[in-house]
């Protein structure tokens, strides 16, 4: 009983984290499921043909390249924008500085749904065809700021006299920006990245209102929900669950060796 | 934390000493900087919500067209019908931003504190989960709250269902299409929100601070109380932030795991503006939501005390 008032903290923070996981692995464990009727919710048998061929069902695989050529395109448009806006915000005095930084925060600061449905009636209203370019636009605004934030966090924290060293150095000013500057900025920058990527990758509500006839990943399970889940759902969420857990950790290990051969 | 905040004020009086009167061209640099992303946001985020203010206004039928005629009756006739749906959406939202709190603390603490060697692996968890496409975690949901399934048993037995259901947050031995479904998804979806805001300002708290409350004869609850969570404030108002705001608008949970009984009012706003197409209700709906989270937000935030954040 001591014990257990000990480790309270341990024992609860473990158990949350058993919260977070156990929807994973019960994704995990029903890729390997040959369920009988149309959705794959009990388990029926082990079976490996879903592995064997995840791409056998029909569109499926079409949404997934969809999302990722997306999701690439989202990130490069959000992470130029939003890292120019964050150089500008922090190395600069000017005026409406104010009001630029609300109208980058707002956007984190509502309910999805509003931006997606008020996008819906601008592309309406001017008679956009809704589709891809539609959906492209909505996912570079919503990841703007997102980029932003990340990217002010790291130049915030950067030495001015840097940049003033490396031109007192007679660094033309391209050279202390790509030499000095960008490599700097890269980490804050590359966070920025990661996170427009997975957020577009991973959206589903602006998507679902501004896609028109374009199914994208996210689109694609949301209709299977209703049609019936194919076991392949499970092995694309598996193998991206997968896949992230090794690249995450994959960049701690190089970030450790450099900081060895850093010290050494 | 120190060093970063000596360094700042060391260099702040270093900072470009004026020499010449900066160039015009110079000084227009910040602006070509914003242009095109502020651009973006004005014309993809700013503009949408005028177009949909208008479209609020309106009225007529798809096939006639709509016109504007200043109909603000349209407020007050979807506030009207679809009241339930906002007040669950507020109530669900809320608990769980309250649940998202008392779970992510505890692991925010363990992973700040006592973590040691494993930090990096347990966040490596907390994040992970996000590369699972969200729609397929919440599915598998289904599949761990079905009738037969093993938590549900397990809560039958612990006689916790008994209590929901008289709550009415449950029906009989049932959590699958009940209120009690929904909130668990949102709670669920939105606790890495609550975990990474509350890590990194449980990370920032210097150690010291702690052994300094040991020694003035500080219990630990009381060392929690008084030095650990006062300084975790501004954690705890991001992270309720980024749960409640995101959950309120959620129509995904309560269409997977609830039932017509647990509609939200993402569903009602999702289903006017893409099956019904009835824009101005829809529209009028979605600015009625905008208004109460925007003043929940401010009045939290002035009450709560950190108003840098905006």
């Amino acid at each position: 009983m001591r014990w257990i008032r000990r480790n309270l903290v341990v024992i609860a923070g473990l158990l949350t984290l058993a919260y977070m996981i156990l929807p994973n692995l019960v994704v995990m464990a029903f890729s390997f499921n040959k369920p009988k009727g149309r959705f794959n919710y009990s388990w029926q048998e082990f079976s490996l043909d879903a592995w064997k061929d995840p791409c056998g069902v029909a569109d499926m695989c079409e949404s997934l390249s969809l999302s990722l050529q997306l999701a690439a395109w989202a990130t490069v448009g959000a992470v130029v924008l939003g890292t120019m806006i964050a150089f500008a915000l922090v190395r600069y005095r000017f005026r409406a500085r104010g009001a630029i930084n609300s109208l980058i925060f707002l956007p984190m600061a509502m309910p999805e749904v509003v931006m997606a449905a008020s996008l819906l009636t601008l592309f309406l209203n001017m008679g956009i065809e809704l589709g891809f370019w539609t959906v492209l636009i909505a996912h570079i605004m919503f990841c703007l700021s997102f980029v932003v934030t990340a990217v002010k966090a790291r130049v915030m924290s950067m030495d001015p006299r840097l940049e003033e060293a490396a031109r007192d150095l007679y660094a033309g000013p391209t050279q202390t920006f790509l030499r000095v500057t960008l490599p700097i900025a890269a980490p804050g920058i590359a966070a920025g990245a990661l996170l427009a990527f997975a957020l577009s990758f991973d959206d589903f509500i602006i998507t679902n209102f501004n896609a028109g006839s374009t199914v994208t990943f996210p689109m694609f399970v949301w209709g299977s929900a209703q049609r019936g889940t194919p076991v392949q759902i499970n092995v694309i969420g598996t193998a991206m669950f997968v896949l992230a857990v090794l690249v995450v950790m994959a960049g701690q290990i190089i970030t450790k060796r450099r900081k060895k051969t850093a010290t050494a | 934390m120190t060093t970063s905040t000596l360094q700042k004020e060391e260099a702040a009086p270093v900072e470009e000493p004026v020499l010449r009167k900066p160039s015009t061209r110079k000084r227009l640099v910040p602006y070509w900087l914003l242009l095109p992303g502020i651009i973006w946001l004005l014309v993809f985020f700013a503009l949408p919500l005028v177009y949909q203010a208008s479209t609020s206004v309106q009225t007529g039928s798809l096939e006639a067209g709509f016109k504007v005629t200043w109909h603000f009756q349209t407020y007050w006739n979807a506030f009207h019908e679809y009241w339930p749906q906002f007040v669950r959406s507020l109530l669900y939202a809320g608990t769980a931003t309250v649940l998202c709190l008392l779970l992510g603390y505890p692991l925010a603490y363990l992973i700040a504190f006592k973590a040691g060697r494993w930090r990096n692996l347990l966040l490596v968890l907390v994040i992970a989960p996000f590369f699972t496409s969200f729609l397929i975690r919440t599915l598998a949901w289904k599949t761990i709250l079905a009738d037969d399934s093993l938590v549900v048993d397990a809560l039958n037995t612990l006689h916790v269902l008994d209590v929901t259901s008289w709550i009415g947050w449950t029906e009989g031995d049932r959590v699958l299409a009940t209120p009690m479904a929904v909130v668990c998804g949102l709670t669920y979806n939105f606790l890495p929100f609550m975990i990474l805001p509350l890590y990194t300002s449980l990370e920032r708290i210097d150690g010291r601070l702690h052994e300094a409350a040991q020694d003035l004869y500080a219990s630990p609850a009381t060392t929690f109380r008084k030095v650990t969570f006062p300084l975790s404030m501004p954690g705890v108002v991001s992270g309720t932030l980024l749960t409640f705001i995101p959950a309120s608008g959620d129509y995904v949970n309560a269409e997977l795991l609830g039932s017509t009984d647990t509609k939200m009012v993402g569903n009602v706003i999702q289903s006017q503006f893409l099956r019904v197409l009835d824009y101005p209700t829809a529209a009028a709906l979605s600015f009625i939501l905008m208004a109460i989270v925007l003043i929940m937000v401010t009045v939290y935030i002035r009450r709560a005390g950190t108003e840098d954040l905006v």
